[in-house]
């Protein structure tokens, strides 16, 4: 079985994150950047498959130069190779454009199955599988806390408000995985050695023929018109507990008026 | 002003609240209108109460397929009430899991693009269609638009406030088929009963509790504060990751966002992936033992103390101001 599963490098959700007011694009430079922590868990449950059933698993992702850190991750964990969309003119792309350069990247590999977050820590549209599954005519099953795949289909539970659904389809398919999907594991020593000699392969916008007037920030679809922090909130009053803790935080609140 | 039309969301022959909302949006774009997906003579059964949260008409975009297939119905129907309607200002549906593959999906079928997680929709001042979205937990305030064709928006729950003016409602039959090929299909679905409590991201009181609690059996604590407030009961990744609480009421990056007008943090010590859930809300009010919990860094008003011996205090307190 041929497994892709879509990675991002997005700034640490431990860090303070900004845009830039300019043109609302990600400031990538104001904190460190790492693979997007559900996306472990996609090639983990990628793996886990492969490992019981046999095949391959290709991590994918577009990003800038950088983002290879976050491949060398999922090669270190045990994917077998990986793909990297990457060219100038793709920076600034909205979800139908990142969409559009995934589906082209996918559809060099012909994968059973192709995985994702449910949705990056930065963006959190949770989007992109969608637009991959209709731009490549693919079933597809988001949000899937529970996932097997036998004889050519999968059965997922699938994570709804208020309750879930099982789910089948054929495959070739795409599923979204939620955090609750399975533990990611941590990559040994040897995982980290041999991922530095696992092939690379690199894409551009002219190796996989995209249209410019859909990519990069130009092309994007969506604009932002202005993008302005909040100001921070800031700590208010704060006291020991000196054995009425509790009937001050109801006088605090009756004074405010919210009680 | 070109017709905006909105995916209704019903259970039970009735609408579901988030429908009044993006109606209520709706009319600030445009002509509101209905689409209806869903097994034959739904949306007749639903017309009226539709006409009167404002719906000038109601796509019946119905097929015998649509409770079986996953979301390829509503994508199928959506794009054939915007082919048949005529001038199309945008096309709204609920941010929720299924509403987000949806927008997603029709943006790429109408070649046009996403706004997503928007709380607030209004014409902006070119004339378009304007999202207001709140991002990285709240840090920044975002408007957009979309430069070409129908623009889709995704429409957070809980909040668009006011009502559109009751409409004709007046039903239109939209002809949809589906290609199984490309759908996934439901062949169960197992929903929770709705508790007592009102719903976590509606609620305008919620109180959480978080890794202090200690265990499942320890919550009562958070939940019997949280019904002297008649409040919505939230956990933190951690006490959910524990198995103190069930996920979905978990809040925080990777859980639900919630607003209200007063959150109450008990032993949760405010790392920034649960502050991103819930950072917007009004009023902020926590306890914890440790003083440097970050938490104190956005209450406006903490005590630093037990838990197990405020909460309750404050319980108490409360009860004799009702009572």
């Amino acid at each position: 079985m041929n497994i892709a599963v879509l990675v991002k490098q997005v700034p640490d959700t431990y860090s303070e994150r900004k845009l830039r007011t300019s043109d609302g694009v990600l400031d990538r430079d104001a904190a460190d950047a790492v693979i997007d922590e559900i996306d472990t868990r996609g090639v983990e449950v990628a793996l886990q498959l492969v490992e019981a059933q046999g095949g391959e698993v290709t991590v994918v992702t577009m990003g800038p130069q950088r983002a290879t850190d976050a491949l060398r991750k999922a090669l270190a964990m045990g994917a077998h190779k990986a793909v990297h969309v990457v060219d100038d003119g793709l920076a600034g792309s909205d979800a139908m454009g990142t969409s559009a350069a995934l589906a082209a990247a996918l559809a060099t590999l012909s994968p059973d199955l192709i995985v994702a977050g449910n949705e990056a820590s930065d963006g959190k549209g949770g989007a992109v599988p969608a637009m991959i599954a209709e731009r490549l005519g693919l079933p597809q099953v988001t949000s899937v806390r529970k996932l097997d795949v036998v004889d050519g289909a999968l059965t997922a539970e699938r994570q709804l408000e208020g309750g879930y659904a099982e789910v089948s389809a054929s495959l070739p398919a795409v599923v979204s995985v939620t955090e609750k999907i399975t533990e990611p594991r941590y990559p040994n020593f040897k995982g980290i050695m041999a991922a530095k000699s696992k092939p690379v392969t690199v894409l551009g916008i002219a190796d996989l023929g995209l249209d410019a007037g859909g990519i990069g920030l130009a092309g994007a679809a969506a604009v932002v018109v202005d993008a302005a922090p909040r100001p921070a909130k800031s700590g208010g009053e704060k006291t020991a507990d000196d054995g009425t803790g509790g009937t001050k935080i109801a006088e605090y609140l009756a004074a405010a008026r919210l009680i | 002003m070109g017709e905006v039309l909105v995916l209704v969301e019903y259970a039970d022959g009735a609408l579901k609240k988030v429908t009044g909302e993006l109606l209520a949006g709706a009319a600030r774009l445009g002509t509101p209108a209905a689409v209806v997906v869903g097994a034959p003579g739904t949306a007749q059964g639903l017309a009226a109460e539709l006409g009167a949260a404002g719906a000038t008409k109601v796509y019946a975009a119905e097929s015998a397929d649509a409770e079986g297939l996953l979301v390829t119905p509503e994508v199928a129907g959506l794009a054939a009430a915007v082919a048949a309607a005529g001038e199309v200002s945008a096309v709204l549906v609920p941010a929720t899991i299924d509403g987000r593959e949806v927008a997603g999906r029709l943006a790429v079928r109408l070649d046009s693009g996403v706004l997503y997680d928007a709380v607030d929709v209004a014409v902006g001042q070119n004339g378009a269609p304007t999202a207001t979205q709140s991002v990285f937990g709240g840090g920044y305030t975002v408007h957009s638009t979309v430069a070409k064709g129908v623009p889709v928006i995704s429409v957070r729950p809980n909040s668009i406030d006011g009502a559109a003016d009751p409409a004709a409602g007046e039903v239109v039959e939209v002809p949809v088929s589906v290609d199984p090929a490309t759908s996934a299909r439901v062949t169960a679905m197992h929903l929770e009963a709705a508790g007592d409590r009102p719903e976590l991201s509606a609620a305008s009181i919620v109180v959480s509790g978080g890794r202090g609690v200690g265990s499942a059996d320890n919550f009562h604590v958070v939940e019997e504060l949280a019904d002297t407030l008649g409040a919505a009961v939230g956990a933190s990744r951690a006490a959910v990751d524990s198995g103190y609480y069930p996920h979905q009421f978990q809040v925080g990056q990777t859980g639900t966002t919630v607003s209200p007008q007063l959150y109450i943090a008990l032993g949760i010590s405010g790392a920034i992936q649960h502050r991103a859930g819930m950072q917007t809300s009004k009023t902020i009010v926590a306890v914890n033992k440790d003083a440097d919990a970050p938490i104190f860094e956005i209450a406006d008003y903490g005590i630093v103390g037990d838990l197990f011996i405020v909460a309750p205090q404050l319980a108490d307190a409360l009860k004799q101001r009702k009572g």
